[in-house]
């Protein structure tokens, strides 16, 4: 067996037997799946009743709200028109009242636009007021149409509706909202290879801080070239991180399996809905659905898992080669937080990059030249790839990527060489910068 | 014989700083060599450039009549001063790791690790961790690492430290015994009274430069001072001490014995050591006579001074 083989073994024997990895790896889906399942859960608890008293003294808007009792509302609204305004107001704590919706009688209804009011103790959720103010409006302007003797129907018919559809130059159809999709696949890889790099990272510069606290390094690079080791050790690491990120898949696909059979059962409540309303919604969401299915199928879903790929790999070599030689420069983790914040900030510039200028402009000046600069590209380029990104852009990209790779790399194990048999001091920049010409 | 390491004209430079300024070292096979010096004198540096962790900005390392490089990796069994192991990692697996990093193949490694541990009295530990283990015990390990693939020239930098006297005893035998099978050894300390008596070659290193180098009877032999402590019984010590400060340098001396005699260290100068002792003799009764060897930390203080 080759060394460098020997190496990664080892490292790999050693990350996967670790009890941290073993219970990161099997108890954080399950914490995952257990949060979204209690989030689930809560939201699918049937929220108790809320009664609102209401005293309508123009006796217009009441009815409106009594039909909305026949529904399976949140709310239920009682007409308590007929007792006195402030005995209500005193008693609707009492009464166990969420609040009363108070319409005082006015000489002119133009004055209701801004009269009414809805008195509670504690403050109401405001799409319940937005709601109630929809109601209202729309019964007050149905009645200044009929005042005004215009015909509404006539009205309703003459009120136009847009919608503007997207289409691409080629032809095919686009669907509005088709970028926030684009956006949320990009993002999901980014963010992976961000997290991927971050926690990876750490790990390795922690196992070269491990070797050289407990001094085992002299006598294994009296063996093998510094160089060899470390990247027995990116390589070795990497592969715990993708074995961990594989079990996470087979659990994940597992967990959804288990979750759709669990949610069919739990559709069945819908029937009660009147099935020509069921049938309309299904329709239109069937057809939408099957609209985005068409789309998410014609975006460059090969590209994607390729680039994924290769930038998975350029990015976290590129990083974890700088997290090893740190790991080299320094005796404890302590020491490490110097100069770890050059090596975090472009991963986090690269993801509000991400998040902010690709999601408005995915081929702007700004995306296109983060998406190149090899410390950010990873997770830039990402995202901009279900956007469609011209082949030379990638290919410039990817270049530069592992162009960078092999340059830091090189500079990254002379560091590392040196590194790892000095001792006691903290190191500066500028003493890493000497040890570059050792 | 040949010589299993010759250093030639050795310079390392950190920086500014010259760790090892022209130095060359010639190690015979077979021998038991002490490269001494005291602490920061460029002995570690020069051991990592033997064991290629660093490389010599000039100068060249000949091992067994060979140009250093990547091969003799595995003919050299290196003991550094920090010793250290996994500590998460099993005593056995562990072994087996690092004796496949020096090129022995599992099975091969396996059988000598079974070989060492019986010796030295450790099978029990094959699965225990290394955090399992006290020091002492860890560095039995470490040795069994060292010298596990039975390499032509074993180094060992500062051995004996962090040892209790009777592993440090079980160590030095099996040391010896090494040496018996054809190995050759390097001793690296800066404790130069330690190994003296084991040495049969040395080296003084100081300040970057070697100082002295050779076998080391002869260069006791270069450094003598014709000194002599002497015991005598004497009734008369005045007519005693005029007629050796006639001829000879006297000093106080002390030695251990068991009688309540006159301690001199007489300096003889050109004279015969039986000159002194014909004096001696007509005046009392010589209990102890004996050359003043010059110890290694003597001859190096002197070396320094000149």
């Amino acid at each position: 067996m080759s060394i460098i083989s020997l190496i990664i073994k080892r490292e790999f024997v050693a990350k996967v037997r670790n009890k941290s990895f073993i219970v990161m790896t099997f108890l954080s889906p399950l914490l995952f799946v257990g949060i979204a399942a209690f989030v689930g859960y809560l939201s699918s608890m049937k929220a108790d009743t809320k009664r609102v008293a209401i005293h309508d003294e123009t006796g217009l808007f009441v009815n409106e709200f009594l039909t909305l009792n026949k529904k399976n509302s949140e709310y239920k609204y009682y007409d308590l028109s007929p007792i006195d305004v402030k005995f209500l107001k005193d008693s609707i704590t009492n009464e166990n009242f969420e609040g009363l919706l108070y319409i005082p009688r006015v000489s002119n209804d133009k004055d209701l636009e801004n009269k009414i009011q809805f008195i509670s103790n504690e403050s109401p959720s405001i799409s319940f007021i937005e709601n109630v103010q929809v109601i209202i409006a729309k019964k007050l302007t149905k009645d200044n149409f009929e005042k005004a003797k215009l015909d509404t129907l006539a009205i309703k018919n003459a009120q136009a509706k847009v919608n503007i559809s997207l289409a691409k130059a080629s032809g095919e159809q686009s669907l509005k909202g088709l970028n926030e999709i684009k956006i949320a696949i990009g993002g999901a890889f980014g963010y992976l290879i961000m997290m991927f790099i971050i926690i990876y990272g750490n790990m390795v510069m922690r196992s070269v801080i491990e070797e050289k606290t407990n001094r085992i390094v002299e006598i294994i690079i009296s063996s093998v070239k510094p160089f060899q080791l470390m990247m027995g050790k990116i390589i070795g690491t990497s592969l715990a991180g993708l074995l961990q990120f594989f079990i996470w898949a087979i659990l994940g696909l597992a967990f959804m399996f288990a979750a759709s059979a669990f949610l069919g059962i739990d559709a069945s409540p819908t029937a009660k809905i009147p099935p020509d309303v069921v049938l309309a919604a299904h329709q239109e969401f069937a057809g939408t659905a099957q609209m985005y299915i068409k789309e998410l199928w014609g975006l460059p879903i090969a590209t994607i898992l390729i680039s994924f790929v290769i930038y998975f790999i350029g990015g976290y070599f590129l990083y974890s080669s700088f997290y090893a030689s740190i790991g080299a420069a320094v005796d404890n983790e302590t020491d490490s937080q110097q100069f770890l914040l050059p090596i975090i900030m472009p991963l986090v510039l690269a993801v509000y990059i991400g998040f902010f200028t690709v999601i408005n402009d995915p081929h702007g000046t700004v995306a296109t030249v983060f998406s190149m600069i090899p410390l950010t590209s990873p997770i830039v380029m990402l995202m901009r790839i279900p956007f469609g990104v011209p082949w030379w852009q990638l290919a410039i990209s990817i270049t530069l990527l592992f162009g960078t790779f092999f340059f830091v790399v090189w500079f990254a194990a002379k560091i590392y060489r040196v590194g790892i048999l000095m001792y006691g001091k903290k190191p500066t920049w500028r003493e890493l910068y000497k040890w570059l010409k050792y | 014989m040949g010589n299993i390491l010759e250093v030639k004209n050795v310079v390392k430079k950190y920086g500014d700083y010259v760790a090892l300024n022209e130095v060359s070292l010639t190690v015979p096979k077979g021998s038991i060599y002490g490269l001494l010096g005291p602490n920061g004198a460029g002995k570690t540096s020069l051991i990592r450039i033997i064991n290629q962790i660093t490389m010599p900005d000039s100068g060249e390392i000949i091992l067994d009549g060979e140009k250093l490089s990547a091969k003799h990796i595995q003919h050299i069994g290196y003991l550094p001063e920090e010793r250290g192991l996994y500590k998460s990692m099993k005593v056995g697996e562990q072994c087996l790791y690092l004796a496949q990093m020096k090129g022995l193949s599992k099975a091969e490694a396996k059988k000598q690790l079974e070989y060492w541990f019986e010796r030295l009295g450790i099978q029990g530990w094959w699965n225990k961790k290394i955090q399992e283990l006290s020091k002492g015990m860890a560095q039995k390990v470490q040795f069994v690492v060292c010298v596990l693939h039975k390499p032509k020239l074993l180094i060992f930098d500062e051995p004996f430290s962090g040892f209790d006297p009777v592993n440090a005893n079980i160590i030095k035998d099996e040391i010896l015994e090494l040496r018996n099978q054809g190995s050759t050894i390097i001793f690296s300390t800066h404790r130069m009274e330690s190994v003296e008596e084991l040495c049969d070659h040395i080296a003084l290193i100081h300040k970057s430069n070697k100082l002295i180098e050779g076998k080391l009877d002869d260069i006791k032999r270069k450094f003598r001072t014709n000194s002599f402590e002497v015991g005598i019984l004497s009734d008369n010590i005045e007519g005693l001490m005029y007629d050796i400060t006639q001829k000879f340098k006297v000093g106080q001396t002390n030695f251990k014995s068991l009688n309540n005699e006159l301690k001199l260290e007489i300096q003889l100068g050109n004279a015969m050591p039986n000159e002194l002792l014909n004096v001696l003799t007509q005046r009392g009764q010589v209990t102890h006579f004996m050359e003043k060897i010059p110890s290694v930390t003597d001859i190096f203080i002197q070396a320094v001074s000149q």
